[in-house]
């Protein structure tokens, strides 16, 4: 039943901040670049204030699948080296959080251009 | 003698003659209302070709050729070629000029083309400076989304105000002095257009940016010759869309102009149906060519159209500008079809 709930969770949340985005693509002239780009930097400055974290505590995967999620980690990622090794930790730890979600987005971007050609919708 | 009328309308009184046309359209095309009417269907977006910018210059190059062969001529008999499309650098005129080997002027008016080219050619042909002529413009859904939006690889999705770039070519062979002569089409006024700019900056609603450029050529038009709607069966603009239609008849009103609803026909309108969910409407170089090649021309040579008005019009805009935020400005080119009816003075 608690699994049940996570998922609910996850659902829900995940749900209201993808549906955020589409109302940002509906009603505004903001091209779906600066939307992405947009929702990395609110979340480091979320995670950072430490605002994110229970969110995230919350929702599970509903709240670090999104981009929000992403920045969040670089955010958490930044904070946790610095106190590990410093204020180089700042220039390093977000991209040490974030190194798996990178990586697969290079690994798969590249399978996918090879195995698939692009077509219109039909 | 001056072949001026007012501020920006020549007349042509040689009547130069249209030829012969041929159009060419995409899948989706083939699925709209005037589906049945393009000569020719390409299979598939990659049209044989390893690219989408190959795709549409293989359909430019095809359309020119067809059109030739419709006007029993062979292709080293055409004098020029007016040109041009949507993509940086013109490359789907240029690349199918170096294929078709006839002398070429490459022209850019965005969507605005075919109207241009008809303009130019007109006056050529009225000038003497050619007899034989093909102007030419296309237009490739896939191909326009990676020059103005993001490439198709991207996945992204549409806002509702978009319009749907039309997939299709279409080719006007035009002919002055003696080969004038079995035309059922001639052309006779050109109206030349001012960039006009209102300000407007979304690149995902450009009916609205190029609807006072329309309003201001028809306007001028009307004034130059004198004319207005109910000198006209039927005038024609060429991807306004819904949205931009819509502006183009309120902006008409405001400066006192008589609109007749129901002469104005939108070809951005037409060429796809509600269910096809194009959204605002067609749009692109490619959407005004081949609906004029296959549905407007056929009818004015026939007769069921005795004159119409041919207005086409393109936002100038770029990547760049959008990225910088500049506003879109609009241009608007005009030209006067009308039936002959085999008597020729």
């Amino acid at each position: 039943m608690s699994m049940m709930l996570m998922y609910i969770k996850a659902f829900v949340v995940g749900g209201i901040l993808c549906a955020i985005g589409q109302v940002l693509i509906l009603k505004t002239q903001l091209t779906s670049a600066r939307i992405l780009v947009g929702y990395v930097t609110t979340g480091v400055i979320l995670g950072a204030l430490g605002i994110y974290k229970p969110l995230v505590d919350f929702a599970g995967a509903g709240a670090t699948v999104p981009l929000l999620g992403f920045g969040y980690s670089l955010a958490r990622g930044s904070l946790e080296a610095v106190r590990e090794i410093g204020v180089l930790g700042a220039f390093t730890g977000g991209i040490t959080a974030t190194a798996g979600g990178i990586s697969a987005a290079l690994f798969f971007g590249y399978l996918a251009a090879i195995l698939f050609k692009p077509k219109m919708k039909a | 003698m001056s072949k001026r009328l007012g501020a920006q309308t020549v007349a042509l009184p040689s009547r130069p003659g249209i030829l012969a046309w041929a159009s060419t359209a995409g899948q989706k095309e083939k699925e709209g209302p005037y589906g049945e009417k393009f000569d020719s269907i390409i299979p598939d977006e990659l049209n044989g070709q390893q690219s989408f910018e190959g795709a549409e210059r293989a359909m430019l190059e095809e359309t020119i050729v067809r059109c030739a062969q419709k006007a029993n001529k062979a292709l080293g008999d055409i004098q020029m070629l007016l040109c041009g499309d949507l993509l940086n650098q013109i490359i789907s005129a240029g690349f199918a000029a170096r294929n078709l080997g006839i002398p070429f002027y490459g022209l850019y008016g965005a969507c605005s083309t075919m109207a241009e080219s008809l303009s130019i050619g007109g006056m050529i042909a009225d000038g003497g400076f050619a007899d034989a002529m093909v102007c030419a413009t296309c237009s490739h859904f896939c191909t326009a989304e990676r020059q103005y939006r993001a490439p198709l690889e991207l996945g992204n999705q549409r806002t509702p105000t978009a319009q749907w770039t039309v997939t299709g070519a279409g080719a006007v062979m035009l002919a002055g002095g003696e080969q004038a002569r079995h035309a059922g089409a001639v052309l006779t006024h050109a109206t030349c257009g001012r960039v006009i700019d209102l300000g407007i900056s979304d690149a995902n609603n450009m009916g609205a940016a190029m609807a006072p450029a329309g309003c201001d050529t028809l306007a001028n038009h009307f004034r130059d010759t004198n004319r207005g709607f109910d000198d006209y069966d039927l005038v024609v603009t060429g991807d306004l869309g819904h949205l931009g239609r819509d502006l183009l008849i309120e902006l008409l009103k405001e400066r006192k102009i008589t609109v007749r609803e129901d002469k104005l026909f939108d070809c951005g309108c037409h060429i796809f149906d509600a269910r096809q969910d194009a959204h605002s409407g067609g749009s692109g170089c490619g959407c005004a060519a081949s609906m004029l090649c296959a549905h407007l021309l056929p009818e004015v040579a026939s007769g069921r159209l005795g004159r119409i008005l041919f207005m086409a019009t393109g936002a100038l805009l770029s990547p760049t500008t959008t990225m910088q935020g500049e506003s879109i400005p609009g241009v608007a080119h005009a030209v006067v079809i009308e039936h002959e009816g085999g008597k020729r003075r």
